[in-house]
């Protein structure tokens, strides 16, 4: 005689402390395993390319701050690379160097929020995300001497950077980079070879190479699978190609692996941040770029390695002051793919811990 | 550097097996006929020297006249990549074929397309409105849809 | 000097009441239950305020420090803010069942502590059945909790019901056989004698019981790494997500009365309960307890929480056979080795305990992963 025994549906979400932003996740449940699931977005979707399409050039800077706000800086540098790839204009040397310092510094930050929040799901209560954050208030207070804002910086402009940083800003700067490493090692004491974490997060949550490669996953979540593809390596934008850093990779593609890509590649930007400190110019920081900027017509795609995956813009000109398509290639959404395909099998306490270590920010999936 | 490949070399390449799919090339990239899109795709993503296994982003242009898809495939071994793209004609019930069997991360951008501009996708498993809730009516990014 | 002190020895010293009381049992009884009433809801405060300070100097920030000098009125705060807030009843749920799971999840935990002793002799009911009367009546609250889960017409509040039920229920065991080593070694089960029988603390003659009832108790009090109950990241504050106000104060209270219970247990069967010089007996008590309180908040704040199926693996496979071995090796000792010194016991127990438990840590895999759907 079989147990009579009724699937049910739970909702895990939209309002919930752990679904990074407002996403629900609707899990079909037999017991404590989950047998399927489907993830419902779209609540916060603003509109964000059909905005784009009503403001000048310059005026969608601040729009692109709100995709990932998590790693604005980022979302702001794909998107001046990308107009300056369709007009043709040029970037002088110290803006260069300012655009890695600051994209890097947040890569950084995105990180240390990316595994805080990780280990918050854990159950490791707050702990190891307070001592993340208190290393991220020292960035924060980088970036607002640079740009006089903590989150959404509105910093890069077509041609450069907006303004050049204060003289305090280097030596802080030198400074965050001289302690930072220490406090990762502290880290790494504490979460590394932690029983419990490993026992949770280790075999947990398996994206297979190919799956990754095959449904267009980027950055760690696709590097944790052993797919060695960075876009800083293998398509270089700004000046990437001068500096000399490693490019983390997992081997089996669990949470795992991940949360070690992520502290890994932390370590990667410090590298590249004491080498960019060394090779720092003085000089403009912006090129002479008209207020209303009018791109010849084209279309042109831009892309960086945003901490969170391939971020790109796609824009399409037709000589107005406005883009006439800006389509935003946004990492978190396409890295969403194959959630189903990683947790059906586990339990919700993994659907929660293998949902946040993929990383998604949802300003960016539902933009 | 990530090469791009031109679009008339491929075309080139490509005639004497698909003759008539590709209806224009150029530097940035080929134009094709929207039916043999997924044998081309299924083509080049295996065949030695393209290997585009990577399917960088689907999106879609209105253009009044025509909607214009536009692929960027990638080939992570070769570090090379490719513009692909392909139109559909009028404003009404408009169709193409889906990349989802080939390529799994077209799943949700093309659900994005058909939510917001009103191309359906045929052989997509699961073609349902993605950002906007039941019952909106329009595709807000059409031209002509004013907020 | 004997290392065990067999009942008989002692029994001329000790009846069940103390005969010099005027007005006798009825007086014993009422004193007692106020002092604690007292004892419990005052410690429960400074343990809600020590817990919320050290967590945050833990966490790299100040705790609460603005209700009071160092935030020491924060459970005042807390107890007069749950006090006035609206109590909802979800729609749909089983008012009654809803309404009682409180009171019964509440009323054993302050049961528990009719049997501790605060002093030597000072202790509402010195049952000569001490120990099985405090595992007995501390299932209870399990009850409680799963009425709560069942009446809140909640699907969260179900898993979570369920998922308790199932910890308590297998933690048992374990947590029963570390007491039985320490029963055996102090001849009785009442908890007053074996205080007494503590000339040397039996953490240092039972430390693989020790750590099983520890672990044990965590996990019965769900506590990190145990607290899958009230996962906030995972359920949303499991069986009390639908209750507020003095309810909810209730299961609050529960949470840090269990907690206060479970300390003053350890510090009775294994740190020597109120023996120490120098200081009355009482204050000594009052520091094991914040001492051992102290380290099951540590571990709060350090160490990530496991999984359901994590949770009961580490009880049946990995707590239950070292807990039937601890079982084993002690009466072993006390059949052959009654007059020993103590200090080779200590020696070869802390050995013991060392090798089973890295043995049992190799062979031992925590949950099963992932099911073929």
């Amino acid at each position: 005689m079989t147990l009579k025994t009724e699937p049910f549906v739970l909702n895990i979400g939209p309002a919930h402390p752990s679904t990074h932003g407002v996403c629900r996740l609707k899990a079909r449940l037999d017991g404590e395993v989950i047998t399927d699931l489907e993830c419902v977005f779209g609540y916060l979707h603003r509109g964000i390319e059909k905005l784009a399409e009503e403001r000048t050039y310059t005026g969608i800077i601040p729009l692109t701050d709100r995709l990932d706000y998590l790693a604005a800086m980022s979302n702001n540098l794909a998107y001046c690379l990308s107009v300056e790839k369709l007009a043709g204009i040029t970037v002088p040397e110290r803006a260069h160097y300012l655009r890695v310092i600051m994209a890097e510094l947040q890569r950084i930050a995105s990180h240390l929020i990316a595994v805080g929040a990780f280990l918050n799901d854990c159950g490791a209560f707050m702990t190891p995300i307070l001592y993340m954050l208190r290393e991220r208030e020292k960035i924060l207070d980088l970036f607002e001497m640079a740009s006089g804002q903590r989150l959404t910086y509105n910093y890069m402009r077509i041609g450069g950077v907006s303004q050049d940083v204060p003289e305090e800003f280097l030596p802080a700067l030198t400074k965050f980079v001289d302690e930072m490493p220490a406090h990762i090692d502290e880290y790494d004491r504490l979460l590394a070879e932690n029983e419990i974490l490993l026992a949770r997060a280790k075999g947990v949550g398996i994206l297979p190479a190919e799956l990754a490669v095959n449904i267009s996953a980027g950055g760690p979540v696709l590097r944790a699978s052993g797919v060695r593809w960075d876009i800083r390596k293998a398509d270089p934008y700004t000046i990437y190609d001068r500096f000399q850093f490693d490019i983390p990779t997992g081997t089996v593609g669990d949470c795992y692996d991940r949360y070690r890509v992520r502290v890994l590649e932390m370590r990667q930007s410090i590298r590249i941040l004491k080498q960019a400190l060394e090779q720092i110019p003085a000089g403009p920081s912006r090129s002479a770029v008209p207020q209303l900027v009018r791109p010849p017509a084209g279309e042109a795609y831009a892309r960086i390695e945003a901490p969170k995956g391939e971020l790109g813009f796609y824009l399409v000109s037709d000589t107005s002051i406005a883009p006439y398509r800006c389509h935003i290639r946004a990492p978190s959404l396409i890295n969403l793919t194959a959630l189903r395909d990683m947790i059906v099998g586990w339990k919700i306490a993994d659907a929660i811990i293998i949902f946040g270590s993929i990383d998604i920010c949802m300003g960016e999936v539902d933009r | 550097m990530t090469q791009t490949l031109s679009g008339k070399d491929i075309a080139a390449k490509l005639e004497t097996q698909f003759p008539g799919s590709i209806l224009e090339s150029s530097e940035a990239g080929i134009l094709v006929n929207s039916q043999t899109l997924v044998k081309l795709a299924a083509y080049l993503k295996t065949a030695s020297g393209f290997e585009l296994d990577y399917l960088n982003y689907v999106t879609a242009v209105d253009y009044y006249d025509y909607f214009e898809l536009v692929y960027l495939f990638t080939s992570l071994k070769h570090n090379h990549s490719l513009v692909v793209k392909t139109r559909c004609y009028g404003r009404e019930n408009l169709t193409v074929p889906s990349l989802v069997s080939l390529y799994r991360g077209a799943d949700y951008q093309e659900r994005e397309i058909n939510d917001l501009l009103g191309i359906k996708f045929e052989g997509h498993p699961n073609l349902r409105p993605i950002f906007l809730w039941e019952g909106f009516e329009g595709h807000p990014l059409r031209k002509d849809f004013l907020a | 000097m004997t290392l065990l002190n067999p009942v008989f020895q002692l029994e001329s010293s000790w009846k069940a009441l103390p005969p010099d009381w005027p007005g006798g049992f009825f007086w014993h009884w009422l004193v007692f239950t106020v002092i604690i009433l007292a004892f419990v809801l005052s410690v429960v405060m400074a343990f809600i305020w020590l817990e919320r300070r050290g967590l945050g100097r833990i966490q790299a920030r100040l705790g609460p420090n603005r209700v009071g000098p160092f935030g020491l009125l924060q459970p005042v705060a807390d107890a007069v803010k749950v006090l006035l807030k609206e109590d909802i009843v979800p729609f749909d749920a089983d008012k009654i069942v809803h309404w009682l799971a409180p009171v019964v999840a509440f009323t054993p935990v302050m049961m528990m502590f009719a049997v501790i002793p605060f002093q030597n002799g000072a202790l509402l009911a010195d049952l000569n059945i001490g120990i099985l009367y405090f595992v007995a009546i501390s299932s209870i609250s399990t009850v409680g909790i799963f009425m709560a889960g069942w009446g809140s017409s909640n699907k969260y509040s179900l898993l979570s019901a369920m998922r308790d039920v199932a910890s308590v229920v297998s933690y048992e065991i374990p947590v029963v056989l570390a007491t039985a080593g320490v029963v055996l070694l102090a001849g009785s089960l009442s908890l007053n004698q074996i205080v007494l029988a503590q000339n040397i603390p039996f953490i240092l003659l039972q430390p693989l019981g020790f750590l099983l009832f520890f672990i044990g108790a965590c996990a019965e009090i769900n506590r990190a790494p145990f607290d899958l109950l009230e996962a906030d990241s995972e359920l949303t504050a499991g069986f009390h997500t639908e209750y507020s106000g003095m309810k909810f104060a209730l299961f609050y209270l529960v949470e840090y009365a269990e907690a206060l219970a479970v300390s003053a247990i350890i510090a009775t069967l294994f740190l020597g309960g109120w023996r120490g010089p120098f200081l009355p007996p009482w204050l000594w008590f009052l520091i094991k307890i914040f001492a051992v309180f102290f380290v099951i908040f540590w571990i709060r704040g350090t160490v990530p929480r496991v999984r359901i199926d994590q949770l009961m693996a580490l009880a049946w496979k990995f707590l239950l056979p070292l807990a039937l071995l601890n079982l084993l090796i002690t009466a072993i000792e006390v059949l052959i080795w009654p007059g020993t010194l103590p200090w080779l016991l200590i020696f070869v127990n802390i050995a013991i305990m060392i090798v089973l438990v890295l043995l049992w840590s190799r062979f031992f895999k925590l949950g099963w992963g992932k099911v073929e759907v």
